[in-house]
């Protein structure tokens, strides 16, 4: 039963991830999540204002189905799947996290650092997740794809803009990760 | 019953993502940090499975669920939007660690903070439908 509890390791994981990929072409769709933003914008009515977004909604309520299952299994995975032996990151990671004062995950899936319940008093960690946010919104609709759209579906298809994208997204990381992350905590 | 089958897909996909650890925030870190393999194992394995289905799909004319022809779309032409738009992305991305997908499903998980990066999601797509005309493409 280990195998409910451990963390799944990369090849079952991706393999996983791709016959999902597949059964969504399967189903006659695509698989992309970064459009589900544009379809929540779109309900709003703001198509009327904004010419992006006046298209028919209700056409892509599939999409909408799948988050709300993907949420679903968040929910399940994370309440009755998880262990304390999970997220062993390596020891160097853990060491480098620690200068930057983010602790050690001990089995969670985020730093209470930066996702803890207490960042709701801290106007600084509010304004990071929020302008993360508007980078993942803004970026995912420029780029029209993100990793599910353009690393997974759009690479699976021999697809030279999706590594633009890709390529894109691991410059961006690289300097996230090593230049600004560290300036920020 | 057409609703169902995408709730049991994304219900599956967030198993497997949250299982898999490609939403945790650590994870994303440990990959930009080149400290860990295992985000990267996840996605090329990921692209292998698909790649080799797509092509299976293509050379046997593989109909959908419904019986009709299964098309995938080529994405659209151009270079700035991509280099440009993924660097934001890629920003974001290792910022907050967190994707599209993975930002409802850490939220189904229980992480109330992860609402803020969705609305700033929302904000910034909403901000690129209002400034489109203007961007380079």
């Amino acid at each position: 039963m280990d195998i409910i509890f451990q963390t799944w390791p990369w090849y079952v994981s991706g393999f996983l991830i791709g016959m999902v990929m597949l059964c969504l072409i399967y189903f006659g769709k695509a698989f992309g999540m970064s459009s589900n933003l544009s379809t929540l914008c779109s309900m709003t009515g703001i198509g009327k204002r904004v010419s992006f977004f006046d298209f028919d909604w209700k056409a892509q309520r599939w999409n909408l189905f799948v988050v709300l299952g993907a949420m679903l299994g968040g929910f399940v995975a994370n309440y009755f799947m998880s262990d304390t032996s999970n997220v062993t990151i390596n020891p160097k990671t853990i060491a480098q996290l620690e200068q930057l004062g983010i602790e050690a995950p001990n089995g969670k899936l985020l730093p209470d650092a930066l996702f803890g319940n207490a960042i709701f008093e801290s106007p600084k960690m509010i304004f990071i997740l929020l302008i993360g946010g508007i980078l993942i919104g803004f970026g995912t609709r420029y780029a029209s794809g993100c990793t599910s759209g353009h690393a997974i579906s759009g690479l699976s298809n021999f697809q030279i803009q999706s590594l633009k994208a890709v390529i894109g997204f691991f410059i961006g990381g690289l300097i996230m990760s090593h230049f600004i992350l560290p300036l920020l905590f | 019953m057409n609703t169902l089958k995408y709730l049991f897909v994304g219900f599956v996909f967030g198993i497997i993502l949250t299982k898999s650890e490609a939403i945790s925030w650590y994870r994303i870190y440990e990959m930009f940090q080149f400290q860990s393999f295992h985000m990267y194992g996840i996605i090329m394995v990921a692209v292998i499975t698909g790649s080799i289905g797509i092509q299976i799909i293509k050379r046997n004319n593989v109909k959908d669920i419904d019986g009709l022809p299964i098309e995938i779309q080529d994405k659209e032409s151009g270079s700035t939007r991509f280099w440009l738009g993924g660097i934001f992305f890629g920003l974001g991305w290792a910022l907050v660690g967190s994707c599209p997908g993975p930002i409802f499903i850490l939220l189904g998980a229980g992480f109330l903070p992860v609402l803020l990066v969705l609305f700033g999601a929302l904000f910034g797509t909403f901000l690129y439908g209002l400034l489109r005309s203007k961007l380079p493409h």
